[in-house]
């Protein structure tokens, strides 16, 4: 390898459509040849426009994710490497993150999803942590057809969402790591646009973490794992002058996962970093060889210097470029102590892997590669890192009637539905089989859930809980995000998202302590999406300031488009908490007959003081507006009444936090039976659900909504009421622990055998057996899916 | 007493089979790597769910030939006893130390979930313990857990009283419904001639801890290590 | 020289992916297919200089011993 001085690489022909095919603008190759003082070479464009692309360099999202709070004195490790990691206590850390795989997803859906799983179970690895628990955020068009949903659109969906569901299983379920669920929802918007945010977390010793940093001028820099392959290459490359050969070149772009592959490389880098002889360590996820070796150069403040010849190829006559960009799964770059790079090549080998070393670090903080003696591309990292470009893209104002054309009102025809009486029963059951509140038992079955032996609480139900072995600790986790409040309300929707992820958390017992976020957004050229992005970020920031959930990590996926038509905004935000003595886990179902059904209200909506008859109906009309309003975004408008009007619930930060606290509190003191959030579908939704694991059912009796019908009322969905259970015996403390930190515990009821009453202002207005109930809920999704042929 | 835990690549419930024996059991758990043939003189050897060597030709097919399998098919014929749970079922049926194979699950989808079994026997070193006809919950966790064999080989098995688990329903019935994956006659675990090797596919390593949603599957390691108490 | 393994399921052996294929063609109106079996194909490249009736041999046995599970499996091979 010649580290004197290098001839520069040769240049390219560059010319307009060339950048074009390269997504580089003339005034960002304006900037490259000012980098480099020279035109570039092939493999150097190549290089840039993988590093300068959205994916990698988040140039329009950045400015704004610099809003996110990213501290906290459990925070180890935020925003900036493969994963951000918290402290949990004994000695234990957890690594953890979401990142999205949606456009591969809809290209190839096994191996998109596959290869999702993959690539952020390595981002866990990579930092030293053995994969605890995954989980996933899925967002797909509709199974049955409707009116903005034809047949052949419907056909598509249901190939998506069994290629992404088996993906998930297939890679997970080899790899060895438990599967809690997450969240699985169905919109038209998503058809051409499915949503697969993958979640990953996993534990390492406080003293035993890794960084993707490369020092030490002369270590060699070891590549281990799969051969690279032409997979994945940017499309760029079919346009461009070296490929001119024939179309054997024009491979698909679609990556394949090999979970074997993963999982022995789990196990010899973990083996390796044992021996104390690893220095860094990167995966090649995304932009491949080019991002590893960049960015483990520009953090270690060194440069690297790589000879391709000695890459592992599986295939003959690879060019420098195609190398450089192949994103080839289950690869990973290490920079081990000069001298002692032997220790890890013994390990890769017992692990049956190649391991070869591919080049050394060296001062200049530059990227060198050759390939066939030849230098290629030679460029400083900054430039390709800290230095890229960054966009303060117009931002629109958000604001209604502009940007959507969603009324806050309902309209009248459905004013007047909501004031007839109906049959709730009816209602309820029918929610239970749509698409978004059924069972995901077919999904969810398909994955490992139990895997390693730490799962107590699996999926189905509020959040994930895993027990950290040979403590008495355990880690709760959860996923949440409703595109449909975001679209209506970008802020207040991405607020939502972490309020509800905390509460999921909170629900089990676990003090949430931190986030990650993957924002799924459209098209960031068009001032309104980021006004909505932007409107999303500020509300992630004030929810996770508030609640004390700093933001570690995570991941922007933009032009989520087909045909100019954008996904909703949807931001989906992962929060982990802690749970100090797991066995104390609150699950989310009734467990005994004759327990009390009990309301923890946070509701603080502070009524001003009214003194004349007519303040006070002023008030009460306000109020009741408010809860028509807030009802037009609930599951009930979406799937009984096919409509779409006003805004998200309200949230109310300070009493959320209070409502979390005492959700922690009282599991503490092994106050709670269950516990459950009141989401989607509203009180009878969550008090059905809660029915379904044990078939203990519940009698309640409620009050009404202002302005709602009393079955309606059943329906509304609150983000500041969680349903709990407990013993008898146990309620009055129970209200005392709750009242002092201004929770109020309220009895509606109490848990029954085998049925569910729900009984609003006085009237039965839902009377139906847990068996008849279920049975809608658990075969919905089934039923849907197997009412076409995929084979 | 010593229990080995056979390591291949890609298997995953390595180490959940050894915290059961090391933890709870209390019991000495060693590793022992595909790579070697010594057992390093292990009482009895487990043989861990997973996927080895990614399954990727068929199940266990590539892990019978490791040179750790010749050294178990050895230790089995000398009497020595052998469990394989999951991918360790498969691998023991591949490498002739249980008759039958595991083919696709009826559903053709990987299926996780907790099921009940039925003990059939108590005469065997793995199930001295239960009672016969007692339901166990236990989960599944499995792509290839449909067991088959031929006629004569099932006629076998029932007449010899070496169907060690059958799939049933909560209230111990061995219904199609109860039967996850397609088993014939709803088979979930058997013994060989001898007796002294156990396959099943629901995992008791997934079941010892009440923790984790039931310890009924540690009635089987407790057999195991009664067995082994007495042998010594 | 390659060598072309074809393994199959036992025509005694349920083959269920097969038969959801045969389902799903019958679905879609294609009304000539009568059965469906799901199956393997191996590619084996083979060392130019080995004689045609050694290649033979040891094709047979890689098929016979590692490449089929004689419980369920049965397999035919070509060589070209």
């Amino acid at each position: 390898m010649k580290s004197s001085a290098p001839v520069a690489p040769s240049p390219a022909t560059v010319t307009p459509e060339l950048l074009a095919t390269h997504g580089i603008t003339a005034d960002e190759y304006r900037r490259i040849q000012d980098a480099l003082g020279r035109t570039p070479s092939l493999t150097e464009l190549g290089i840039y426009s993988v590093m300068w692309s959205e994916h990698c360099s988040y140039k329009s999202s950045k400015v704004h994710l610099k809003r996110l709070p990213t501290r906290s004195k459990l925070v180890v490790q935020g925003p900036g490497e493969n994963a951000g990691i918290i402290d949990v206590g004994d000695g234990w850390a957890c690594a953890f993150k979401i990142e999205s795989h949606n456009h591969p997803s809809y290209i190839e859906p096994y191996q998109g999803a596959a290869t999702g799983v993959g690539g952020i179970l390595r981002d866990i690895f990579t930092m030293g942590a053995r994969p605890l628990a995954v989980m996933d955020s899925l967002r797909f068009g509709p199974l049955t057809a409707d009116k903005d949903t034809p047949e052949e659109l419907v056909h598509k969906n249901h190939s998506v969402v069994e290629g992404v569901v088996h993906g998930i299983a297939g890679y997970g379920n080899c790899f060895g790591v438990p599967n809690l669920g997450g969240e699985t929802k169905f919109e038209p918007c998503y058809s051409g646009n499915p949503l697969v945010n993958a979640f990953a977390l996993g534990l390492v010793r406080r003293d035993e973490i890794f960084y993707a940093k490369a020092t030490g001028i002369g270590n060699p820099v070891i590549y281990v794992g799969a051969r690279t392959g032409r997979d994945g290459i940017h499309g760029a490359t079919m346009a461009s002058e070296e490929f001119k050969e024939g179309s054997e070149q024009k491979r698909p772009n679609v990556q394949v996962g090999d979970p074997f592959m993963e999982k022995l490389l789990l196990e010899a880098c973990l083996e390796a970093m044992q021996t104390g002889a690893v220095v860094g360590i990167q995966d090649m996820g995304a932009a491949g060889l080019t991002c590893s070796t960049c960015e483990m150069g520009a953090r270690g403040g060194v440069g690297l210097e790589v000879e391709l010849d000695h890459v592992p190829q599986r295939e003959t006559g690879m060019s420098a470029y195609e190398i450089m960009l192949s994103e080839s799964q289950e690869r990973m770059l290490l920079v081990a102590e000069k001298g002692r790079e032997h220790e890890i090549l013994r390990v890769f080998d017992k692990w049956g892997l190649e391991g070869v070393i591919v080049g050394t670090v060296i001062p200049e903080p530059r990227l060198r590669i050759f390939q066939h003696g030849e230098l290629v591309a030679d460029i400083p990292n900054q430039s390709l890192t800290d230095d890229a470009p960054l966009y303060h893209r117009p931002v629109g104002t958000w604001s209604r009637p502009e940007q959507i054309k969603v009324p806050l009102d309902p309209p009248p025809h459905i004013l007047e539905e909501l004031k007839k009486p109906r049959d709730y029963t009816a209602d309820l059951k029918k929610l239970l089989a749509s698409p978004n509140i059924c069972s995901k038992r077919w999904v969810y079955e398909q994955y490992d859930s139990m895997v390693q032996t730490n799962t107590v609480q699996g999926p189905g139900g509020e959040a994930g809980v895993m027990r950290i072995k040979g403590t008495n600790r355990g880690l709760a986790m959860a996923l949440a995000g409703n595109g449909r409040w975001c679209y209506l309300d970008p802020k207040l929707g991405a607020m939502h998202a972490v309020a509800e992820a905390a509460r999921k958390v909170a629900c089990t017992g676990a003090t949430p302590v931190a986030a990650t976020n993957c924002l799924n957004f459209g098209n960031p050229e068009k001032p309104e999406i980021m006004a909505q992005l932007s409107a999303a970020i500020d509300g992630i920031a004030e929810a996770c300031t508030a609640l004390g959930t700093p933001i570690t990590g995570g991941n922007v996926s933009l032009y989520n488009e087909t045909k100019g038509e954008g996904i909703y905004p949807t931001p989906v935000v992962g929060v982990v908490g802690i749970i100090e003595d797991v066995t104390k886990a609150v699950p989310a179902d009734f467990q005994r007959e004759g327990d009390y059904v009990v309301l923890l209200n946070a509701d603080v909506s502070k009524d001003p003081i009214v003194r004349t008859e007519g303040e006070k109906q002023k008030l009460l009309t306000a109020k009741a507006t408010r809860f028509i309003r807030e009802f037009g975004s609930s599951e009930l408008s979406h799937a009984i009444l096919s409509d779409l009007w006003g805004d998200p619930p309200s949230l109310y930060l300070q009493s959320q936090t209070q409502l979390l606290r005492v959700l922690t509190l009282l599991a503490r003191e092994g106050k709670l039976r269950s516990a459950r959030c009141i989401s989607d579908g509203g009180l009878a939704v969550a008090l059905a659900e809660a029915s379904f694991a044990n078939g203990i059912g519940a009698r309640v009796g409620l009050l009404s909504h202002l302005g709602l019908t009393p079955g309606t009322s059943a329906f509304a969905e609150s983000s500041c009421q969680v349903l709990t259970s407990c013993g008898p015996d146990q309620f009055e403390s129970m209200r005392e622990l709750a009242g002092e930190s201004g929770i109020w515990a309220q009895i509606i009821g109490d848990t029954i055998a085998a049925r569910l009453r729900i009984d609003v202002s006085g009237a039965t207005v839902i009377d139906s057996s847990i068996r008849e109930l279920r049975a809608e809920w658990s075969t919905a999704l089934e039923a849907q899916l197997a009412a076409e042929v995929t084979a | 007493m010593k229990f080995g835990v056979l390591v291949f690549p890609g298997s995953n419930c390595d180490h959940d089979t050894q915290h059961v024996l090391a933890e709870i059991a209390q019991q000495p758990a060693v590793f022992l790597w595909h790579d070697s043939p010594d057992l390093q003189g292990c009482d009895a050897i487990l043989v861990p769910g997973g996927f080895a060597y990614g399954d990727y030709l068929r199940t266990g097919a590539i892990a019978r030939f490791s040179p750790v399998m010749q050294s178990v098919k050895k230790f089995a014929a000398d009497g020595g006893l052998v469990l394989g749970i999951c991918n360790g079922f498969q691998i023991l049926c591949e490498a002739g130390l249980l008759p039958g194979a595991l083919l696709r699950n009826a559903g053709l989808q990987y299926i996780c979930k907790q099921v009940y079994l039925r003990a059939e026997t108590t005469d065997s070193p793995f199930t001295h313990n239960l009672d016969r006809g007692q339901v166990l919950k236990m989960p599944i966790g499995h792509m290839e857990g449909n067991y088959f064999c031929d006629e004569s080989t099932l006629a076998e098995l029932k007449k010899a009283d070496r169907v060690a688990f059958r799939y049933v329903s909560a209230e111990g019935e061995a219904t199609r419904e109860a039967n996850p994956n397609g088993s014939l006659d709803n088979i979930a675990g058997i013994l060989n001639e001898s007796r002294n090797v156990l396959g099943m596919m629901p995992h008791p390593d997934r079941s010892s801890e009440a923790l984790l949603g039931s310890s009924d599957g540690f009635k089987i390691f407790a057999s195991l290590v009664e067995a082994l108490a007495h042998r010594s | 020289m390659k060598a072309h393994v074809y393994v199959t399921p036992k025509k005694t052996v349920l083959d269920p992916q097969g038969q959801a294929i045969c389902n799903a063609l019958r679905k879609m109106r294609y009304a000539g297919v009568a059965d469906v079996r799901q199956g393997k194909c191996f590619e084996l490249t083979l060392d130019d200089n080995l004689p045609l009736a050694d290649a033979r041999t040891e094709v047979e046995r890689i098929a016979r011993e590692v490449l089929t599970n004689p419980v369920i499996e049965e397999f035919s091979f070509r060589l070209e």
